[in-house]
C-alpha cells in the first residue's frame, strides 16, 4: 500500500520559560494507507505532539509532513482546518463531545462544515451511529450515555465525513476493561471492513494488540520494545 | 442543526445565569427607552412653532417684564406684521395643585398671530373676540376637570390681586375650548383678555410679561429681531429677541440640562451592566475552551468560532434590549394621556429606537468582544491541554 502519511527530518521543539526543550530531532517516518499503528512510549516522549503533527493541529520547526502525497506541513491556519475537516477524524481520551447536544447532533458537527443537505446530513449521521452501534441512543445528551456509548458516539463523529485518517489519542484511557476492548473492537472494524488508517497512542499493551503494528517512541525517536527506558 | 441553533444551545446551556443577564440588559434598555422617550419629548418633537414667528422677552431672563409701551413700538418696526402682549398668571383651579398653565392676551392680535396652532370653532372664537371676561382653555384642562362651555369658573393667581375684590381670584366665562392643530400636542393651556387682567390688577399693569411678534417672512426674522433688541438698547428694560424654537430651546435649558442628565443616568447603567455581562461572557465562554479547542480540532476556522461567539452576545443582548425597549414601549403608550400635559406627545419614537437598536449591536459586539478574541487566538494544543 502506498504511504498515506510521510515524516521528514520533522523537527520540533517546545520552549517552557527560557528553557527549550527538543520533541523530535530529525525524525522520518512513514505510515502506509490503511495501515492501524499503536503508538506506545513514555511520559513526554513526545507520542502526543506526534499526534499533533500528524493531524496538523500543531506545526513543525523544520522538516517535512507529506499526507497523499501533498505538503502540508506549509498549509496557512484556514487551510489547515479545512484540511482537517476533509481528511482526519480526531478520538479523545475524554470523548470530547458538546454537553449541550445529542449524540445525533454531536455527530453532525463536523458536517457543518460540508455542503452537504441537511437531509444527506441526516442520512450520513444515522449511517455513522449504525456503525457504532449507537443508533438507538441518538437522541440522548452525553450525560444519560456511558463513557464506552459516549467514545462510540465519538468514534461516529470522527468518521461521519468519511476521513481516510483516524488519530485516537488514548481513546480507551477512561474506560474498563471490557468496554476499552469493544472500543478498539471498533477501531479495528473501520481498519479492516472500512480501510480507515488508524494512529492510536496509548499506554495499555491490550489496546496495542488490536492494532496491526505497534511503535515505540522514547525521547523523541522510536525504538524497538527492548530498547525503552535506556 | 446550523451555526445559529449552535448558538442558541450554547446561550442557554445555563439557563440561571442567561437569565440573569438578560434581565440585566433589559433594565439598562427599559431606563433607557422611558428616559431617551423623555428626553425626546422635551427637545425633539414638534411643537407648534411657526417660521415666522418671534418672542421678544426681557433680556435678563423671560421672568423679568417688559413695559407695556413696548407694544406700539414693536408695531411700528418693519417687517412686523402683528404683535401681542402676553403674561404668566400663574393660575390654578381652585387647589394649588390643579396648576393651569393661564395667559393673559390681547385676542385679536393674538389670534392673527397664533391662529394656525388652534382648532377653535368660529362662534366660539368670537365671543373670545367680544366677551370681556371670556376665556378659552384647551381640550385636556376642559376634560380634566368637567369644564363646558358657558361655565363660568374662579381662577386664582399665585401672582397677582384683583383690584376689585382684593383677593388673588378672577372669574371667567369659558366662551371655548380649543384643540391643538397638531396631533398629540398639549392643549393645557387657557388664554383670557389682557385688557380684563390689565384694569383689575392691583399692581404691573404698565407691565407685560413678553411680546408674541408675527413677521413678513421668516427671512425677515434677523432683521426684524435685530431691529427690536436695537430699538431698546440701552433701556431699563433691553430685550432679546429669538424665534420661537430657539426660545423654547433656550427655556427648557434654563430647567437644567435635562438631556444631560438622562445621558449620565443612561450612560452609568450601560457601563456597569457592560461591565457585569461582558465578565460573564468571558467566564462562559472560558469555561467552553475545551469544547471551542474541539471545534477547531474537527476543522470550524478560527473566523467562525468568533462569529459563533460574538452570535451569542447579540442574541443575548436582542433578547434583552427587546424586552427592554418593547415594555418601555408599551409602558408609555399607558402613560401617555397622563404626561401629556406634562411632555407633550410621548412615544418611544423612531430615533429613540434606532438609537436604542445602534446602543445594541454596538453592546453586543462589545461585550462579546475579548471573548471572542480569545477564542479566535486559542491553540488547540493549549484548548486541549496536548503537549
Amino acid at each position: 500500500m502506498p504511504d498515506l502519511i510521510r515524516l521528514t527530518d520533522v523537527e520540533k521543539s517546545y520552549r517552557r520559560g527560557k528553557e527549550k526543550i527538543a520533541i523530535f530531532e530529525r525524525l522520518t517516518m512513514a505510515i502506509p494507507e490503511g495501515d492501524f499503528v499503536a503508538m506506545m512510549g513514555p511520559s513526554g516522549s513526545g507520542k502526543t505532539t506526534l499526534l499533533n503533527l500528524l493531524g496538523g493541529t500543531d506545526r513543525v520547526d523544520k522538516g517535512e509532513i507529506e499526507f497523499d502525497g501533498k505538503r502540508i506541513d506549509g498549509l496557512n491556519e484556514g487551510q489547515l482546518a479545512g484540511w482537517r475537516a476533509r481528511n482526519v477524524g480526531f478520538v479523545f481520551q475524554f470523548y470530547n463531545l458538546m454537553p449541550v447536544l445529542s449524540a445525533a447532533q454531536n455527530v453532525e458537527l463536523p458536517l457543518l462544515l460540508t455542503k452537504l443537505s441537511p437531509k444527506k446530513r441526516r442520512e450520513n449521521v444515522a449511517t455513522a451511529l449504525k456503525i457504532v452501534g449507537m443508533s438507538d441512543r441518538a437522541k440522548h445528551k452525553p450525560r444519560e450515555l456511558s463513557g464506552g456509548q459516549q467514545q462510540r458516539v465519538a468514534i461516529a463523529r470522527a468518521i461521519v465525513s468519511d476521513p481516510k485518517l483516524l488519530l485516537c489519542d488514548e481513546p480507551t484511557g477512561d474506560l474498563d476493561r471490557a468496554t476499552a476492548d469493544e472500543v478498539l473492537g471498533t477501531l479495528q472494524l473501520l481498519n479492516t471492513e472500512l480501510g480507515k488508517t488508524i494512529v492510536m497512542v496509548t499506554h495499555d499493551p491490550a489496546a496495542a494488540k488490536f492494532a496491526r503494528r505497534t511503535l515505540h517512541l522514547d525521547k523523541g525517536k522510536f525504538v524497538n520494545a527492548s530498547e525503552l527506558g535506556r | 442543526m446550523n451555526d445559529a441553533a449552535l448558538v442558541r444551545k450554547n446561550l442557554f446551556r445555563k439557563p440561571l445565569r442567561t437569565i440573569l443577564l438578560v434581565v440585566s440588559i433589559f433594565i439598562a434598555f427599559f431606563i433607557f427607552g422611558v428616559l431617551g422617550s423623555f428626553n425626546y419629548a422635551f427637545y425633539y418633537q414638534d411643537y407648534p412653532t411657526a417660521a415666522n414667528r418671534l418672542i421678544v422677552v426681557n433680556k435678563i431672563n423671560f421672568t423679568q417684564v417688559l413695559p407695556y409701551a413696548y407694544l406700539n413700538r414693536v408695531r411700528s418696526i418693519e417687517g412686523v406684521v402683528a404683535a401681542t402682549p402676553m403674561a404668566w398668571f400663574g393660575g390654578y383651579y381652585q387647589d394649588p395643585r390643579n396648576q393651569i398653565q393661564s395667559f393673559p392676551v390681547e385676542p385679536d392680535s393674538f389670534w392673527e398671530i397664533y391662529k394656525t396652532d388652534f382648532a377653535l370653532p368660529p362662534e366660539e372664537l368670537d365671543a373670545f373676540m367680544k366677551l370681556r371676561t371670556g376665556m378659552i382653555v384647551g381640550r385636556s384642562f376642559a376634560d380634566r376637570f368637567g369644564f363646558k362651555v358657558g361655565d363660568t369658573i374662579p381662577l386664582r393667581s399665585e401672582i397677582y390681586t384683583n383690584k376689585a375684590t382684593g383677593q388673588q381670584v378672577w372669574d371667567f366665562q369659558i366662551v371655548g375650548i380649543f384643540d391643538s392643530t397638531v396631533t398629540g400636542n398639549p392643549t393645557n393651556a387657557a388664554y383670557f383678555n389682557y385688557e380684563y387682567f390689565r384694569e383689575s390688577q392691583t399692581f404691573g399693569p404698565d407691565f407685560i410679561g413678553w411680546l408674541g411678534v408675527k413677521t413678513l417672512s421668516a427671512e425677515a426674522n434677523d432683521q426684524v429681531a435685530k431691529t427690536i433688541d436695537a430699538t431698546f438698547a440701552n433701556s431699563t428694560a433691553e430685550t432679546r429677541t429669538a424665534d420661537e424654537l430657539a426660545f423654547g430651546r433656550a427655556f427648557l435649558s434654563q430647567l437644567g440640562d435635562i438631556g444631560f442628565i438622562i445621558t449620565l443616568v443612561v450612560s452609568a447603567a450601560f457601563a456597569a451592566i457592560l461591565m457585569v455581562v461582558g465578565n460573564t461572557m468571558m467566564m462562559a465562554v472560558r469555561e467552553r475552551t475545551t469544547e471551542i479547542g474541539v471545534m477547531k480540532t474537527l476543522g470550524f476556522p478560527s473566523g467562525r468560532v468568533v462569529r459563533m461567539v460574538l452570535g451569542e452576545s447579540l442574541l443575548l443582548t436582542a433578547i434583552g434590549a427587546g424586552l427592554g425597549l418593547g415594555l418601555a414601549a408599551f409602558l408609555l403608550v399607558g402613560l401617555a394621556p397622563q404626561l401629556r400635559d406634562v411632555v407633550g406627545n410621548i412615544s418611544m419614537s423612531p430615533w429613540v429606537t434606532g438609537i436604542g437598536v445602534s446602543i445594541a449591536i454596538v453592546f453586543g459586539i462589545g461585550v462579546g468582544l475579548f471573548p471572542a478574541l480569545n477564542a479566535f487566538n486559542l491553540k488547540i494544543t493549549d484548548a486541549l491541554g496536548r503537549k
